[in-house]
């Protein structure tokens, strides 16, 4: 029995229609990538690898073609079905940490749990996420705005991983770290994948790209080489 | 739920905008109290009104029918016209008629000059029979009238008028030398008897038939006849009893039933009523605006923070419900406090437009409180609607990029 890629993109196009004419940003992309992979995606600004990542992350859907995330076709999927697919799924971790800011560290990393099971964590999951995250108990006390740019890219894996998701999805997840704190960073994501997670990086540092087991390197929404 | 955290996040951002949250809610408390303020001091003016009124409802009173005019409680001017009376076999009729149903008793009146030391001024004056008077009037202070030189005088009219008992009145024009003139002294002053449709003893003069026969002639010719009802539910079959005996050839009477003129009373007070509080609930919509505006900001303001809780998995309709639940959260918490506040001063306003509050703590009162919270609230819902459905609907990626 032949395993069912995590993310299967099968001849997808992505068109945004504007006034002064639509623009192709996906290009008839045909990718799979399988469970456990450690996939980078690299390519200059405006290749589309942003595109890609939104095709990627549930978040948008393509104009044609086939995208499978987990074996599921996206195109056909209501915003609840793609939404609760971004729940379940899919682990984000952000350039800019986006973590929510009215709320506590553990409560962020807290949140989509209560999402998924609505009840509160009683299994101290969230805490020993926080603490493999290193993360201790006084600093999962603070809003987002009293943490580090460091710590709270640890919070937001930590909230990636609370819903032990298919794929982790990082868009430049060092982009706004300086060079030692992003190893920090680095070092985490390849634990994670050493544990036989799916980690998908969108980047433009190849020091960062060449930690990845594959690259996928995008130009003008189409696969340069892989 | 017992743990929701969609409603903790709206907690949670109104505490962080506690100051533009709370004036906001200070918008829905003044239309909130403005609204059951006015809605209180409405009921307890028409109960207060209906109350006083249902003293003087129970009177039924029979004039001449003058085809179509004529029916002013205060009888006109001057003299009466040819036909403009009541004559004696009438009234023996009417008592015939309505007697089993209450106190019939006829009235004399006029309106006249009269001198008061220096003073020159106009009055009512009735006449009234001596065992009339002796069962419709209570003196206050000294006797009823026994002879044609004395009278008696309602509380208003001697204090407006400085009398006491023995002052001295002239009643007719002096100037006029065909004018009766007649001395009178005040024997007796009336207790307050308040509005009536009957009589109107307070700020009058009262005499003897005989004494005001005397004055203007017409003996047997009663400007009016009242029916004190003994049971106010037998106003409708008095009327008939004595419409059926008069008026079964021509209309020789009329009859006044003061129910009717209670209805439109309170109707009216009611109409009022509706249009101040229509008036107060311009408040409300102003606090909907407020409201509108601050829920629109705290979307704009919170875009990237929505583009986040749409990219981690959460829902359009629970983003629609966090902003929803702001809204009922500042609606809950001006109503609320509006609520208190309105019982407050619902109460000083029916205190100082009413006069009395005796009427205050019943349910056709006090049901205008929950009644403007429901409005308070569902202004507050309805504003705040536009914003919710504008939040949830973001593109996620749009606002994810939006600092």
């Amino acid at each position: 029995m032949t395993t069912v890629p995590v993310i299967e993109l099968a001849d997808v196009s992505k068109i945004y229609p504007l006034p002064s004419g639509d623009v192709l940003a996906l290009d008839h992309l045909s990718i799979k990538i399988e469970r456990g992979e450690f996939v980078a995606i690299m390519g200059p600004s405006g290749s589309g690898k942003s595109t890609l990542l939104n095709q990627i992350g549930g978040l948008d859907v393509p104009t044609s073609g086939t995208l499978r995330i987990t074996g599921k076709n996206i195109r056909k999927m209501s915003d609840d079905k793609l939404t609760d697919l971004r729940l379940n799924a899919i682990g984000y971790i952000f350039q800019k940490f986006n973590l929510i800011p009215l709320l506590s560290a553990y409560e962020n990393v807290e949140y989509p749990y209560i999402l998924k099971h609505r009840c509160n964590d009683t299994t101290g999951r969230v805490s020993r996420l926080l603490a493999d995250v290193g993360i201790n108990k006084r600093l999962a006390k603070h809003k987002p705005a009293e943490l580090s740019g460091g710590q709270q890219q640890r919070v937001a894996i930590a909230r990636a991983l609370v819903n032990d998701p298919d794929i982790l999805l990082c868009d430049e997840p060092t982009g706004n770290l300086d060079t030692k704190t992003g190893g920090q960073i680095m070092e985490m994501l390849n634990g994670l994948h050493d544990q036989g997670r799916t980690v998908i990086i969108v980047t433009h540092d190849p020091s960062v790209g060449e930690q990845a087991e594959r690259i996928i390197r995008i130009r003008d929404g189409k696969v340069a080489d892989a | 739920m017992k743990n929701d955290i969609i409603l903790q996040l709206s907690v949670r951002s109104i505490r962080l905008n506690f100051l533009r949250s709370l004036l906001a809610a200070i918008g829905i408390v003044i239309g909130v109290v403005a609204i059951s303020s006015m809605g209180m001091m409405g009921a307890n003016m028409t109960m207060s009104v209906t109350e006083e009124l249902s003293a003087m409802a129970n009177v039924l009173v029979v004039k001449p029918d003058s085809g179509g005019g004529g029916g002013g409680m205060m009888g006109g001017g001057g003299s009466s016209g040819d036909d403009d009376y009541i004559d004696k076999d009438q009234f023996d009729d009417i008592e015939r008629a309505a007697g089993k149903y209450g106190n019939v008793y006829p009235l004399y009146q006029e309106s006249d000059t009269i001198t008061i030391g220096d003073d020159e001024r106009r009055a009512t004056i009735y006449g009234m029979r001596d065992e009339d008077m002796a069962t419709i009037l209570t003196v206050a202070n000294g006797t009823l009238p026994q002879t044609s030189s004395s009278v008696v005088v309602g509380p208003t009219f001697a204090e407006n008028n400085d009398l006491t008992i023995g002052s001295r009145i002239t009643i007719g024009d002096e100037d006029d030398e065909e004018a009766i003139i007649q001395k009178v002294r005040v024997v007796g002053i009336l207790e307050e008897k308040g509005m009536s449709m009957d009589l109107n003893s307070d700020n009058a003069i009262i005499m003897t038939e005989k004494a005001y026969n005397g004055l203007y002639g017409g003996e047997g010719e009663y400007d009016q006849v009242n029916v004190i009802l003994y049971d106010i539910n037998d106003a409708d079959t008095a009327t008939e009893a004595i419409e059926d005996k008069l008026n079964r050839k021509e209309d020789e009477v009329a009859v006044q039933d003061s129910s009717r003129m209670m209805e439109s009373i309170t109707s009216t007070v009611s109409t009022l009523t509706t249009f101040v509080m229509a008036i107060a609930g311009i408040s409300l919509l102003v606090a909907a605006t407020s409201i509108f505006n601050v829920m629109m900001m705290s979307v704009t303001e919170r875009i990237r923070e929505i583009g986040i809780l749409r990219s981690i998995g959460t829902r359009k309709s629970e983003v629609l419900r966090m902003f929803i639940y702001e809204a009922v959260i500042l609606g809950l918490v001006g109503a609320i406090i509006g609520a208190i506040m309105s019982v407050i001063l619902g109460w000083l306003v029916v205190l100082a437009m009413v006069g009395t509050t005796k009427y205050f703590f019943t349910f056709a009162s006090l049901i205008y409180v929950p009644v403007s919270m429901a409005i308070g609230i569902a202004i507050c819902i309805f504003s705040g609607v536009y914003p919710a459905w504008r939040a949830a609907n973001l593109d996620p990626i749009e606002a994810l990029r939006s600092d």
